[in-house]
């Protein structure tokens, strides 16, 4: 495991000089500035300050409402701009039109039930947020996942990350006006989906994890296909990367855009790519790891100059880890129960369940009153594809939570907008927003 | 009266040559993208999805027009007549093959200019009369854009008019029995194509209708045929300026073999299909990067292509 100088800079000093342990990407076809790779905080203010157009407010300003129905809000997200010309002066955002109750729905569910739930949340990812809520519940009720359910959880996890991943870079193109490389990102989706498919049948709303482990087996032939998949997907990546890279327009049009500087992340609560573009090597995955994420060697994908365009070069390298994570998660699964065998709170498998009358009891127990959680409460917190996510859970015993809070990135994302679009075009703001990944159904919840 | 009938025919195949070229591109530009894009495209409607065009024109004609109570109405239902008026207006003046031309104009390239120009009304009027925003900001940045491109749209052609000694596109053509324009005039070439793109509005200069940002920028408001002109309006400036192209710098109907026209039609259809790959290949670029690319690159470089062809002629 390559130890990381960065991972202990998620303080408020901001230590963006010095090491030489990430490979530094080209930045693209020698377009990139000459002089340090690194920027100092100081030089990405003063960049930001460079880029972004002051207008002081009261000047002849055109207020314009952008979405809630609108191509690139990616959902029913509405922010209402004052423009002065096409620069934006300022804007506030509107969020909730997506708004589904999930939070007080989870207060009547069992802890089995809530899961597929939180498919609803970010249903871009929607193993991620299964995972995370499991996570909290195990936190709560002090289970012990067996090793086959993590590895298979980090699995899953990563091929989450792999399909947010590469959508992200779809949308965030076709943004930027390109129709083509959509298209090629939801054609190489397809594999990934594929899998999904392979592994529990669902496409998009996988409720996959459950409570203690996970809800199947790898299938046969799923490792096959799935080394396949990750063999080629670097690839794939690698023409991504031509493609966009090459593209003068593309990179005019992102780099030096939207700069967001580490503070500002902090002030804004921004985590995830975004935070790691700004030079910041803060991963939960690396830093409090959780399922298999201590047992594999990967890299925190981290970029310096904090622009749309970093970002884009950030989530490039996470494919590329996902990828190094999925193959070496395969290589190293143990063998062994996938789910843990805790009566009192997991789910019996359902091949049991007709035929053992323990198991017929426990899945009994277990649909009609809940795994019984002891008195608590817990907060936990996972590295998700778009930042990190948290989930507060207060259980006041009993199968059913008295409160369940999630704590989604897209909502952080979201509210930074204003902040990171002052300034810039509206045309910016397109890119910008594309470049945060806000989904609106982690946003609202 | 031979002549006057003659006259007639020519009218006729030159309005209706083009206005079938652009429904036939509707469907040729999305089949193609669907292509270049993995996927299929419209393919349901006749063999391959060329009946397409007749469907979504009936469709068109059989929806609402509706003009928004807000808009100013005489503008707002002038705009889309405009362009289509004006681009029609263009085909007068292109020869089709040798003496075939509706207008055999002397002043031919002014006039296609002149017509141009009458284009910008047409988006700038629209994106203003519908008093609606997102139109409103698509119309201000079709105006200064198309404006703003206008400009060494006609100095890049200005080097062609050097070589042949005329404004007249028959006697351009005539001029490329030798050699066509396109080699010499290299540059003349691309800076016409580049601006012809941002004068059809297309990627990566689709600006004022960018589907990402302003949703369709400066026909957002217009609804059934009015914006099924527009539509039209596209693909027949497409057309235009590739039969344009063919024209001053591949030599027209010029071609071994074939009747000229069948050379003519050919040489604009290849055009026609780059123009779209453009598309398929490209991202847009961001308002002021249009407005500096145009003044600080294109325009310096059709000053010199203009000032070495000069200088090449008077030294030969």
């Amino acid at each position: 495991m390559s130890a990381d100088p960065h991972t202990d800079t998620h303080g408020a000093a901001v230590d963006t000089h010095g090491h030489d342990s990430h490979g530094h990407d080209a930045h693209g076809n020698g377009c990139a500035p000459a002089g340090p790779k690194r920027p100092t905080t100081e030089e990405l203010i003063a960049r930001k300050a460079a880029t972004r157009q002051e207008i002081e407010p009261g000047a002849d300003l055109m207020t314009i409402s952008i979405g809630p129905q609108h191509p690139s809000t990616h959902g029913v997200y509405r922010i209402v701009l004052d423009l002065d010309g096409e620069i934006i002066v300022d804007g506030r955002p509107e969020v909730g039109n997506l708004h589904r109750g999930i939070e007080k729905l989870c207060e009547n569910r069992t802890y089995h039930q809530i899961v597929p739930l939180t498919d609803r949340l970010d249903y871009i990812a929607s193993f991620a947020m299964n995972h995370g809520f499991c996570e909290a519940a195990e936190k709560l009720m002090g289970l012990e996942v067996p090793d086959r359910g993590r590895y298979i959880r980090t699995i899953a996890h990563e091929l989450a990350r792999l399909s947010n991943h590469i959508l992200w870079l779809g949308i965030h193109v076709m943004d930027l006006g390109t129709q083509t490389f959509f298209c090629i990102c939801f054609r190489d989706r397809e594999y990934i989906l594929d899998l999904w498919e392979m592994l529990c049948g669902a496409r998009l709303t996988h409720s996959f994890a459950r409570i203690g482990g996970v809800a199947k087996d790898l299938p046969d032939g799923f490792e096959y296909r799935c080394r396949k998949v990750m063999e080629f997907l670097p690839k794939r990546v690698a023409e991504y990367e031509r493609i966009v890279k090459n593209n003068r327009i593309y990179y005019k049009r992102a780099k030096g855009v939207g700069v967001f500087t580490a503070e500002d992340c902090y002030a804004w609560r921004v985590t995830g790519p975004p935070l790691r573009s700004a030079g910041i090597a803060r991963d939960l995955r690396k830093d409090e790891p959780y399922a298999a994420y201590g047992e594999v060697d990967f890299d925190v994908a981290v970029e310096y100059n904090a622009d749309v365009y970093d970002r884009f070069l950030v989530r490039m390298k996470e494919i590329r880890e996902s990828c190094k994570i999925i193959l070496q998660c395969l290589d190293q699964m143990p063998d062994g129960d996938f789910i843990s065998k805790d009566a009192g709170h997991v789910l019996p498998r359902k091949s049991e369940v007709m035929r053992q009358s323990g198991a017929m009891i426990q899945d009994f127990n277990q649909v009609f009153r809940g795994p019984q959680a002891p008195k608590g409460e817990v907060y936990r917190a996972i590295e998700v594809p778009k930042g990190e996510m948290g989930v507060y859970i207060r259980s006041e015993g009993g199968g059913k939570p008295a409160r369940v809070r999630f704590t989604t990135p897209s909502f952080y994302h979201g509210q930074a907008l204003p902040a990171l679009a002052k300034g810039e075009m509206i045309a910016d703001m397109v890119a910008i927003f594309a470049s945060i990944d806000v989904v609106l159904g982690d946003c609202d919840r | 009266m031979p002549d006057t009938a003659w006259h007639i025919i020519e009218v006729v195949v030159m309005l209706l040559l083009p206005l079938l070229m652009a429904g036939g591109l509707t469907v040729v530009e999305r089949r193609l993208l669907g292509q270049l894009q993995d996927r299929y495209g419209p393919n349901r409607v006749g063999v391959m999805g060329e009946m397409q065009v007749l469907a979504d024109a009936v469709k068109l004609l059989g929806k609402e027009d509706w003009i928004p109570p807000f808009a100013d109405r005489p503008v707002f239902v002038a705009a889309p007549a405009i362009i289509l008026m004006s681009v029609l207006a263009s085909f007068a003046v292109i020869p089709l093959t040798s003496g075939f031309a509706v207008a055999d104009l002397n002043v031919g390239l002014l006039f296609f200019l002149a017509m141009s120009s009458l284009g910008v009304y047409s988006v700038a009027l629209a994106g203003w009369s519908s008093r609606s925003k997102y139109p409103l900001l698509g119309g201000l940045r079709a105006a200064a854009q198309l404006l703003g491109y206008e400009v060494f749209m006609g100095m890049s052609l200005l080097g062609v008019v050097m070589m042949a000694g005329s404004f007249d596109l028959s006697t351009i053509v005539e001029g490329q029995r030798g050699l066509w324009y396109v080699g010499p005039q290299f540059v003349g070439f691309v800076v016409f194509f580049i601006a012809g793109l941002a004068e059809t509005r297309r990627t990566p200069f689709d600006l004022p209708e960018a589907e990402s940002e302003l949703v369709a920028g400066y026909h957002a408001e217009y609804s059934a045929m009015k914006f099924g002109i527009f539509y039209v309006g596209e693909y027949l400036g497409i057309t235009l300026v590739s039969a344009l192209m063919t024209v001053l710098f591949f030599g027209g109907w010029l071609g071994p073999i074939l009747p000229g026209w069948t050379w003519f039609l050919l040489k604009t259809s290849i055009l026609i299909l780059v123009v779209i790959v453009v598309r398929a290949a490209l991202p847009r670029v961001r308002y002021d990067q249009l407005m500096s690319f145009g003044w600080k690159v294109m325009l310096p470089l059709t000053l010199i292509n203009l000032l070495v062809t000069a200088a090449v002629i008077l030294a030969t």
